[in-house]
């Protein structure tokens, strides 16, 4: 099957008040073309479920979310995302679920099975579980009786991943040292779409990783976007690095509404294809 | 060695809170705690892993400053594979803490009420399931009542009194080990694991530690002085793991 399609069609079966959940980690391999499609669409109240970046930074900064679950929100180099740090300081983020990073991972696996919950001892004892007031104990059937998390299945809307390699049907490879969590986003989504740095033949998947970078298979994904840069400024190895400079640039625009209002007309205003010649005409 | 400065004195300490681990993964976050962790691979405990800070486990020690040797890889920890990992207990990590109160727990998440903060921190990150899962220490290389609080305001690393009140079999793996900041080292060797000062590092008081941790420690009649670096050691941290002496920013002498 084709699956070819494009951020602006993916975009438009988002629905105000959509579950979505974000691949990548931090400022590492994250679809930033399919990001910055959101940020033009008119799409607002969602739910946000991700290892955040500056996807999320973007998304809290145009007021698109209502509720964010993560394990975190960092720009790597720069430990803590600023756009996300204002929101959260101005309690811009009406609702805030923070997680333990493993059991965001839990909550998708769950998803992903199709189980309604999977138990963990992460988060007893801590403020996690005064901050997700939903989350409930469960006790061990077995002889131990053991008091259990039961992190909930975060079943999502849609997912969005990007990959370094794909072909139209579906199949997806990172080159990269790390796949993250993109399997099970794509895996407890209903609707996934996978973005990339080239589309390529299917006889071809194998001549630039081996067999165990095939982390996506064609179940787990309804369209396919080719979107070279498409990770920009995270890093997208090894086609190419985090753009730190840049990063650097966006980040000093939490501090200073002239560079923020400067960085969104020149970088965000504009379609993806002018964002990728002002990128690379830098 | 006389002229060792406090943040070799540290990086000793840091070493010392891996003695006896073996085969598991540290994890270690600060320059100087990344120093000491190197340090003990070096000497006494030799078969400890690291990873490169991305997603290696490298043979051989990558030292925190100067010249980068070429990495040699012995396996791959995938953030899933570190999860896995953690969750099943060999790993013995040093976190850092914003704040932390006298029976350890420990905040890096934020300042203030969580739903609205004065300052946003680091979030939980992985804090909750560390320190129920394995052994865990501290890092604190800024020693004052604003780091050692009555009591933190959100709690994103377990403490003693916690655990205990989770119970003896959810509780079982948690471990808080030692607290080592740039004044000396603190463990948790009381009856109620109520944080002690076990020792003070060369040239500190105990009045000092007093004045500025802002909770009431357990402090013994005589308190020992942290073991100072031996040559062998100084030399191994100023040659083959810091040339630059990055450690001595993070703590000054």
């Amino acid at each position: 099957m084709d699956k070819r399609t494009t951020e602006a069609e993916a975009v438009a079966e988002l629905r105000d008040g959509m579950t979505i959940g974000i691949g990548g980690w931090g400022s590492r391999r994250k679809p930033m073309s399919i990001v910055r499609e959101i940020l033009r669409s008119p799409v607002r109240d969602l739910t946000v479920v991700t290892y955040g970046g500056p996807d999320v930074g973007l998304l809290c900064k145009y007021g698109k979310v209502k509720r964010l679950v993560y394990g975190f929100v960092s720009l790597d180099s720069i430990p803590l995302e600023p756009h996300f740090r204002r929101a959260r300081q101005e309690g811009a983020i009406p609702e805030v679920r923070e997680l333990d990073e493993g059991m965001l991972q839990w909550g998708l696996y769950a998803a992903a099975l199709r189980l309604p919950f999977l138990p963990t001892r992460a988060g007893l004892g801590t403020d996690v579980m005064q901050i997700n007031p939903e989350l409930q104990l469960v006790t061990s059937p077995y002889e131990d009786a053991e008091q259990l998390v039961a992190m909930p299945a975060l079943g999502l809307d849609m997912a969005f991943i990007h990959m370094n390699r794909a072909d139209m049907h579906g199949n997806g490879q990172y080159l990269g040292p790390d796949f993250y969590f993109d399997d099970l986003y794509c895996m407890a989504a209903k609707r996934r779409f996978m973005s990339c740095e080239k589309i390529i033949d299917t006889k071809n998947l194998l001549s630039e990783g081996t067999l165990h970078t095939l982390r996506i298979n064609r179940t787990m994904v309804d369209g396919v976007i080719e979107a070279p840069g498409g990770a920009h400024f995270t890093e997208c190895t090894p086609d190419y690095g985090r753009d730190e400079k840049f990063q650097s640039e966006y980040a000093a625009t939490a501090k200073d509404p002239e560079a923020w209002e400067a960085f969104k007309a020149e970088y965000l205003d504009v379609s993806e294809i002018e964002y990728q010649e002002k990128v690379a005409t830098r | 060695m006389s002229d060792a400065t406090r943040a070799e004195i540290c990086a000793v300490a840091v070493a010392e809170a891996f003695r006896g681990d073996g085969e598991i993964l540290v994890s270690c976050f600060g320059t100087t705690a990344a120093v000491g962790a190197r340090l003990a691979r070096l000497t006494f405990e030799p078969d400890l892993l690291m990873t490169d800070g991305i997603c290696s486990l490298l043979a051989n020690v990558d030292p925190v400053s100067g010249e980068k040797p070429e990495p040699v890889v012995e396996g791959w920890t995938p953030f899933r594979g570190i999860f896995d990992l953690l969750w099943g207990g060999r790993r013995h990590v040093m976190m850092i803490a914003s704040q932390i109160d006298r029976y350890g727990n420990q905040n890096f998440a934020c300042i203030g009420e969580h739903a609205k903060p004065k300052a946003q921190l680091l979030g939980m990150r992985g804090a909750p399931g560390n320190t129920i899962s394995h052994r865990t220490s501290y890092w604190i290389p800024n020693h004052s009542p604003k780091v050692f609080v009555e009591k933190v305001d959100v709690v994103s690393g377990v403490g003693y009194d916690r655990a205990a009140a989770l119970g003896p079999q959810t509780s079982r793996f948690h471990d808080i080990h030692h607290v080592i900041s740039n004044l000396g080292v603190f463990d948790f060797e009381t009856p109620d694991h109520r944080m002690r000062l076990a020792s003070l590092h060369s040239g500190v008081s105990v009045d000092e530690v007093v004045e500025k941790t802002g909770f009431e420690l357990v402090i013994d009649e005589n308190v020992p002085v942290t073991r100072a670096p031996t040559d062998e050691e100084l030399q191994l941290i100023r040659q083959a793991i810091d040339p630059e002496g990055f450690l001595n920013k993070e703590v000054r002498s």
